[in-house]
């Protein structure tokens, strides 16, 4: 009887492994700066060696270009698959991509420093009488071989947070040759009837790069009216 | 006495059966299964085999679909219904609320499409290796069973290689030697390029071993082998040729993308092997011109399968009772005539495809919906909008009002009232009285439209290619038996046309082009000045709509990310730029009718109609960059480090 309780309350025990618990999280910068992407479009993966057959980890970034994994203890790579984001990505050969090595003991922090083919500078978006007017800037950071044409440049608006060529209202584009300076862009776009009615939109301005799929966006902002 | 006899008898029984000798006795052969000598010792027997393996041929779109996820193979059996391999890419409207994800996703996952049967290749290869070495087969059968199988192994190659671009190309069955060493079985991928050449090579090789019979569709013939080297080499050329606009999307090792130097080698090809079939040396095929109505003509092109259609060639072919048979009728029948109840309605072709046809003077116009200034136009007959079109169009998808069954659809989205407010139900069971009357009437059609009301038409029309009017068709249990053509003559005239007018010979591919159109109605002949890019790629979307070419041919001309670029359509975009290849098409609209109710008025009781985005449709198609080849599976990556993963993944 006593075997048999000893038996049964040992075996009480789970034999799943916990849950990953460890954060890794940070988004991507350029020079300590933010980059925006487009929500669910520009993976990255981790990869764990070490375990017999080689699999990522695939997430992605979301439209800040913040991202968070949970993952367990160990040691990882970390890689942005080709031609993946608006952004150069190291390659140690041809068609090789690097990967940044992340030992990972506890929650940890780490900003992925990256090379944008643009980026897009002091944007100051207003709302005003049923518009959302926007000015701003354009760097060409990469100037050299790998140095890429702007295809056109959209504002976006917005009743929900997401704002990308997926997901808007409204749009206005630009067409990169109609683009005499870089600095000083003026663009603006009319708020449609929102049905029910708010007060708020959200907005912000992306840049098509020529042959790059994904678009490189100017920090969210939230214009009520 | 007896007794004592009859135990001597059973122990003498007993004695002489254990006289076998052990060996013997253990050595018993099995009755379950066959062994490989008596198996290719019958042609009967090696045919069964061959039924297996035709069985197990894989098309983009499939009447009685096709398991769940290909690759890795669903252990679980599940089967994705056949009339959702048909219900994508905004040229429909899945009218089923559990398929709605389809118009709700934003874009497809990269192993979207992703196929990796090697164990259907390795059962060819081994099909293959024992037909070669079968002694009691007559060497007539041999030869064409044989080629049968390349045939199939090929047309498999040729279906991965769309949708993973190069893959290992393996033509032996490989055996494991037991030693612990897999690195010999390890193939890296092949050349995109070289699977192409293999399925023309292959093709070139087996098409005289194949018998030249017209009559013979859903096994291999030489009009099948020579379709598919033409198909083959088509798309080869138009991915060197168009690929160099996307450098983006190949590999250094060339698994993915093709040299554009070798873009008018494949034309030259294409055309050469469209036109063994065109000038009759595969048999006498020809286009299905047999009824009077266009329209009836050309929905009987995919229901006849008497001798008289010689158009198509090679077929999935069905057969009511034989427990081969498919769905499609029951799952896509118009509502009110369904012999299935509630069992109907579920695949609704979108306006965006509609407002494709043409009209019959080849000029491109929206369906006529506001006049000038921008009052709404009415129509006696719900049919009159659609007059003076391609009669495919009437051939391809069942209008409002039009027949099926001996019977017309009842398609009306409610009432436009004068005051311009709409008076409508939630079920068209559901009666209301007419403004200043008190007997309530129906108020929208018993087939639909209404937002959300699955199983009727949301778009306001139903699909009619491959839909059965046989008696009982609509029946779960008897199902239908229209065959699903995987290539048929207009094809084949429409790969010669685009090798033509790619090549340069643009009269050849204008003579191409009218021959289709004519049978369609279209008797305005297009000169060579009118062929464009943009005419091809319109031509074959009306044509082979709904035969599983639309993404194929837009992924190998490399328009498919500005099609589906994942910007939502206005009606604007819906009604522009109609006939243009890269003309966007990211959700599927629909035409709702309207029938007008203002007593005293001369538009009384006749029908309006209104471009409507249906409720469900939420999201927009977008086509990445890495949804040009479909992702190979990480457990295959990681078993054979020989393969290289796809560009942009």
């Amino acid at each position: 009887m006593i075997l048999a309780l000893l038996i049964a309350t040992t075996g009480c025990k789970k034999d799943n492994y916990d849950a990953p618990s460890l954060k890794l999280t940070g988004k991507l910068v350029y020079k300590g700066e933010a980059i925006g992407v487009e929500y669910n479009q520009v993976p990255y993966e981790l990869y764990q060696p070490g375990f017999g057959k080689v699999g990522p980890i695939s997430q992605t970034f979301s439209q800040d270009g913040a991202y968070s994994s949970l993952l367990f203890k160990g040691n990882y790579k970390f890689t942005i698959p080709p031609n993946q984001g608006p952004f150069m990505w190291k390659e140690i050969a041809a068609g090789k991509r690097d990967s940044i090595a992340v030992a990972l003991t506890g929650d940890q922090t780490m900003d992925i420093e990256v090379t944008p083919f643009y980026m897009i500078r002091n944007a100051n978006l207003t709302a005003a009488s049923g518009k959302v007017n926007a000015t701003f800037s354009i760097e060409k950071v990469i100037t050299d071989a790998n140095a890429k044409d702007i295809e056109r440049v959209s504002l976006y608006i917005n009743k929900t947070q997401f704002v990308s060529g997926g997901d808007n209202i409204a749009v206005t584009d630009l067409a990169g040759s109609a683009i005499t300076s870089l600095s000083n862009i003026t663009m603006s776009a009319n708020i449609p009837g929102i049905s029910p009615t708010q007060n708020y939109v959200f907005a912000r301005v992306g840049v098509k790069i020529a042959g790059v799929e994904d678009m490189i966006f100017s920090p969210l902002v939230k214009l009520t009216y | 006495m007896k007794k004592i006899s009859f135990i001597t008898i059973f122990a003498i029984l007993l004695g002489t059966g254990s006289c076998k000798k052990d060996s013997a006795f253990l050595d018993v052969p099995p009755k379950q299964v066959l062994p490989t000598e008596l198996a290719f010792s019958d042609p009967a027997l090696v045919l069964s085999i061959l039924g297996d393996l035709y069985n197990r041929q894989r098309d983009f779109s499939s009447l009685d679909g096709h398991p769940l996820r290909e690759y890795p193979l669903s252990p679980s059996g599940d089967i994705v219904p056949g009339w959702i391999t048909f219900a994508d890419f905004s040229e429909s409207f899945p009218s089923e609320n559990g398929s709605s994800y389809i118009v709700q996703r934003t874009g497809w996952g990269y192993d979207e499409w992703r196929i990796w049967d090697y164990g259907y290749i390795r059962d060819l290869n081994l099909f293959i290796q024992r037909a070669t070495a079968a002694t009691k087969l007559s060497d007539g059968d041999k030869t064409r069973f044989i080629a049968e199988a390349r045939f199939m192994r090929a047309n498999y190659y040729f279906e991965m290689v769309k949708r993973m671009g190069g893959v290992p190309l393996i033509t032996d069955p490989q055996a494991y030697d037991y030693s612990g060493n897999v690195t010999p079985l390890q193939k890296p991928r092949a050349k995109e390029s070289e699977l192409y050449d293999f399925v023309i090579s292959e093709a070139e090789a087996i098409k005289d071993q194949l018998p030249n019979d017209v009559n013979e569709k859903s096994r291999a013939t030489k009009g099948a082998a020579l379709a598919m080297e033409a198909r083959a080499a088509l798309y080869a050329g138009s991915i060197a040729k168009y690929g160099a606009s996307t450098p983006q999307v190949s590999l250094p090792g060339g698994e993915v993308g093709i040299s554009s130097s070798l873009a008018n080698g494949y034309y030259t090809k294409a055309l050469a092997a469209a036109q063994a079939i065109i000038n009759g040396s595969a048999g006498s095929y020809q286009l299905y011109k047999v009824l009077p109505d266009l329209a009836d003509n050309f929905a009987a092109v995919f229901l006849d399968k008497s001798s008289v259609n010689q158009e198509a060639i090679f077929v999935e072919d069905f057969k009511v009772n034989s427990g081969k048979v498919h769905p499609f009728t029951t799952n896509n029948q118009p509502f009110s005539i369904s012999d299935e109840g509630l069992d109907a309605g579920r695949l609704n072709p979108s306006l965006n495809l509609v407002e494709a046809f043409e009209k019959l003077d080849n000029t491109y116009a929206p369906l006529a919906t506001k006049d000038a200034s921008g009052n709404p136009i009415y129509y006696t007959d719900q049919l009159d909008i659609f007059a003076g079109r391609d009669a495919r169009l009437a051939g391809t998808v069942l209008l409002p009002n039009g027949s099926f069954k001996g019977k017309r659809t009842d398609v009306w989205a409610g009432y436009q009232l004068a005051d311009g407010s709409i008076l409508t139900s939630g079920d068209a069971g559901q009666l209301k009285p007419l403004p200043g009357t008190s007997t309530p009437v129906q108020v929208t059609g018993k087939d639909g439209v209404i937002n959300g009301q699955e199983f009727r038409t949301q778009t306001g029309f139903y699909i009619r290619k491959y839909l059965d009017p046989a008696v009982g068709s609509g029946r779960r249990g008897r199902g239908s038996d229209v065959a699903f053509i995987r290539y048929r003559y207009a094809e084949v005239l429409l790969n010669a046309a685009e090798a033509a007018f790619e090549l340069g010979q643009v009269p050849v591919a204008a003579g191409y082009l009218n021959q289709v159109r004519s049978r369609a109605g279209l008797t305005t002949a297009l000169t060579p000045v009118d062929i464009t890019f943009d005419r091809i790629v319109h031509e074959r979307r009306v044509e082979l709509a709904f035969e599983g070419h639309t993404l194929y041919d837009m992924k190998r001309w490399r328009i498919a990310t500005a099609v589906w670029d994942g910007a939502p359509m206005t009606v604007n975009d819906l009604v522009s730029n109609i006939g243009k290849a890269t003309k966007r098409n990211t959700q599927p609209y629909g035409l709702w009718p309207y029938k007008y109710y203002n007593p005293g008025n001369p538009n009384n009781g006749k029908w309006l109609f209104k471009e409507i985005l249906p409720s469900p449709v939420t999201g927009s198609n977008r086509f990445q960059l890495g949804n040009y080849y479909s992702q190979i599976g990480d457990d295959v990556l990681s078993a054979n480090p020989k393969i290289v993963k796809q560009p942009n993944q």
